[in-house]
């Protein structure tokens, strides 16, 4: 209540002790390149070329494209899902529809090859349509089709959770009223989809923006390469660092813009994974829209399905026996298992160390005054680590470590606290409800008992958090183990993650092997969201 | 009381027959066997999760039932749907949608696909004006209070003109004040229209001052049914007492 106890709650300090490493992680990372600007301003001058644009031009248009082809489908996805609440398998349907959230994107563009590539499973039906050989999905067409992949569910499920929101009175009231099927549409769901339809789309469009191994896998050359691939090229292979800073400062002005533009809208950056209730069914639907419909959802789960079972099917091809006994893949499991399980645990003691400082903030202000700058930060400081694109912290200590150390062999700690914090927003969601119940039901109590500190999270806390810290930990385990952003760049053959290896054996060309790595670390990743989502059930229940 | 014969006559009034229902929901069984008279207001009483929504929501049709019949003016509904009965309904809450104007709620009592004739409109604006919302034609739900949105909703029933009028708690989240101020308003409508109002409430002053019959409902069933005046006397049922207890003996009508 006063300011005597805020300084002496060490949950505030353990906050700004988190705030300030966040800070250093990514205002370091800033400092690298604006440094490294001002050192060869020639070199930056001269990095403004056609090149430059062409690759910021390809971003945007990706990403629009991407975003178009995701969001209009899934209108009307989302509104024949929700037209039809006994339609057979919807659950199941909308189960799936949660997995190419949960599948690592490397694990995603190949199954995508696998299915679409020149020598995919559908090759020969697709040569047949088009009239010669099927020359695969190289290019603009390979990340579109995978772009859609990953954010055609995504946006079905948000725009379903929209038309959930309609209350049942009203689709009552709709019934009483004799509303037929367009104009239920036009009076009742187009309102509740156009809400959703700016921050779904712009959510979208951010992740289309900022996806980095979708392009690096299925992007042919210069004519289909964005930002964060050019970084990367920049980097790695022409080791052009003006140019790196260039193309990084202009990733940066780009997420700036349109993570504005989204919080104008109000958009929710971080999506949901909530399974709808569906409905009771009150309007009559014709036989023709039933067809229509029912058609449609048939369409989008093919198109979801289609890669997941070509991953599985590729995969078991594989010579899997073989793959589990060579020396370089046992290295890189290993590697992998480490890295993320190191980093799910930094992610989750930094996320718990946030989410309290930040309710013992909220504690200690006078009712009625404003947020100090420390909660504001505590509060919402976690989510604009989203904003800021693995590769672009990455790109930053590269350059200033090269010059101190052996960047190649940093590669570990880098790739823990990178992936720590890019888990943060997502552990913080799993964790602060449930932190926030405890406290206050326990506060008070904790208060006139005088247990703090260590005792406090050993006899109080821990029992009720546990769950979901398991939640956020599986969570971040699973981003951290899928993860290609930082390990590209300070990856080597001393220092080599699962992703990492995977992308080696698809540069040389070794699909089978590569595709059996895919189905292993794709039913890692699954099994461990699977878990996350069960842990944090459980706590509702 | 508003019981006065000077209002338009009943010449439509029609009753409300459940014969036989049964209809269960989880746990939840319920079955009903009740007649609510022609042209009067029945207040429909009774602890919650008794089933007294889930008895509005069979007549409207919001629900069909396992078994048995409901009857509107003696011909069976039961396979009608919700917008073929003879049927307004009110609710709680969420009678209006967010995103139409005032007049355009009101509209959708005329055509639900909000193509209105010029005598539509002059209908919708009349009703506005009998619920006491004339000049707020253009607002949006959000800039009403509570009490002027459920005038709204009134203002629907008016055009809609169904012999039933269905009322789920449609007061409770209003103050005494605006409340008795919106029975009066449904006790004058009901004088001029003469429909047969069923009005479930938890108030025994609503039903006081205006419910002509009282139904209570009980573990899933109509337990009493009588008039008013002899609910609230010493004679009323026992279980109906206790769940007024002695508030509802003590407050004047």
């Amino acid at each position: 209540m006063c300011s005597v106890h805020s300084a002496r709650d060490s949950r505030i300090t353990a906050g700004v002790v988190v705030l300030a490493a966040i800070t250093l992680l990514i205002g370091g990372a800033f400092a690298s390149l604006a440094l490294e600007g001002a050192h060869d301003l020639s070199g930056v001058a001269s990095a403004f070329d056609s090149y430059l644009f062409r690759v910021a031009r390809f971003t945007l248009w990706q990403a629009a494209l991407s975003t178009l082809l995701s969001v209009v489908p899934a209108l009307f996805v989302a509104r024949a899902l929700s037209r039809h609440p006994d339609f057979p398998g919807r659950r199941l349907i909308l189960q799936l529809f949660t997995v190419p959230l949960a599948l690592p994107a490397i694990v995603a563009a190949l199954g995508i090859l696998a299915l679409y590539g020149r020598a995919g499973y559908l090759a020969n039906i697709l040569g047949k349509f088009g009239g010669g050989e099927w020359p695969g999905i190289y290019g603009l067409s390979g990340i579109l089709v995978a772009h859609v992949f990953f954010n055609l569910p995504l946006a079905t499920r948000l725009f379903l959770e929209a038309l959930g929101t309609v209350p049942v009175d009203q689709w009552r009231l709709a019934s009483q009223l004799g509303m037929d099927s367009r104009s239920a549409f036009r009076l009742i769901e187009w309102p509740a989809l156009r809400a959703a339809l700016p921050g779904v789309a712009g959510l979208v469009f951010m992740l289309c923006i900022t996806s980095f191994t979708i392009v690096l896998t299925l992007g042919g050359g210069p004519a289909a390469t964005t930002l964060e691939v050019a970084i990367y090229q920049a980097l790695r292979f022409d080791f052009d660092p003006a140019r790196a800073v260039i193309l990084t400062f202009l990733q940066i002005v780009l997420t700036f813009v349109v993570v504005a533009m989204l919080t104008r809208l109000g958009a929710n950056t971080v999506g949901d994974a909530n399974l709808p209730v569906p409905p009771r069914r009150y309007l009559a639907t014709s036989t023709t829209e039933a067809v229509f419909n029912a058609g449609l959802i048939v369409l989008a789960l093919l198109f979801v399905a289609g890669p997941m079972a070509a991953t599985v099917l590729a995969g078991l091809e594989a010579d899997l026996a073989r793959l589990a006994g060579e020396g370089a893949v046992r290295r890189a499991t290993l590697t992998s298992a480490g890295l993320s399980f190191l980093s799910a645990l930094l992610c989750v003691m930094l996320s718990l160390s946030l989410i309290a400082a930040r309710r013992a903030l909220a504690l200690h202000r006078r009712a009625g005054s404003a947020m100090s700058l420390l909660e504001h930060a505590a509060d919402t400081g976690a989510g604009f680590v989203l904003v800021v694109p693995p590769i672009v912290i990455g790109a930053g200590w590269f350059l200033v470590l090269r010059k101190i150390t052996d960047v190649f062999a940093i590669a570990p700690v880098m790739v823990v606290a990178v992936n720590a914090v890019m888990a943060m927003p997502f552990a913080i969601r799993a964790v602060r409800p449930a932190y926030d119940a405890a406290s206050e039901r326990h506060e008070r109590l904790c208060r006139a008992l005088g247990i703090s500190g260590w005792n406090r999270l050993r006899l109080v806390d821990w029992p009720s958090l546990r769950r979901p810290l398991a939640t956020g930990f599986a969570f971040a385990m699973a981003l951290s183990l899928g993860d290609l952003g930082v390990i590209a760049l300070f990856g080597s053959d001393s220092v080599q993650t699962l992703p990492y290896l995977l992308l080696a054996r698809m540069g040389s060309y070794r699909t089978a092997d590569a595709a059996g790595l895919a189905l292993l670390l794709g039913l890692v990743c699954l099994m461990l969201v699977i878990a996350a989502d069960w842990l944090g059930r459980e706590v509702k229940a | 009381m508003t019981t006065a014969n000077n209002g338009i006559a009943a010449t439509k009034a029609l009753a409300v027959t459940l014969d036989g229902v049964s209809f269960s929901y989880g746990e939840a069984s319920f079955r009903f066997d009740v007649e609510f008279a022609a042209g009067r207001i029945t207040a429909i009483m009774g602890p919650s999760g008794s089933g007294k929504s889930t008895l509005l929501n069979l007549v409207a049709g919001f629900e069909s039932p396992g078994a048995g019949k409901v009857l509107i003016g003696g011909i069976d509904v039961g396979n009608a749907p919700p917008s073929a009965r003879p049927v307004s309904m009110v609710f709680q809450e969420n009678n209006l949608f967010a995103h139409l104007s005032v007049e355009d709620n009101v509209g959708l009592g005329r055509s639900p696909s909000l193509k209105l004739t010029a005598d539509d409109q002059h209908a919708v604006a009349k009703a506005l004006g009998r619920v006491g919302l004339a000049g707020k034609e253009k607002r949006l739900p959000r800039e009403l209070s509570g009490g002027e949105r459920q005038r709204v909703a009134l203002a629907r029933v008016l055009i809609r003109d169904r012999p039933v009028l269905l009322l789920d708690e449609p007061f409770a989240s209003l103050g005494p004040a605006l409340r008795e101020d919106m029975l009066d308003l449904m006790a004058g409508i009901h004088t001029e229209r003469r429909m047969t109002v069923l009005f479930v409430t938890h108030q025994p002053q609503d039903a006081r001052r205006i419910g002509q019959q009282i139904a209570f409902v009980d573990e899933g069933r109509v337990a009493a049914t009588g008039s008013a005046a002899d609910f609230f006397d010493r004679a009323g049922p026992d279980a109906f007492r206790r769940y007024i207890g002695d508030r509802g003996g003590s407050v004047a009508g």
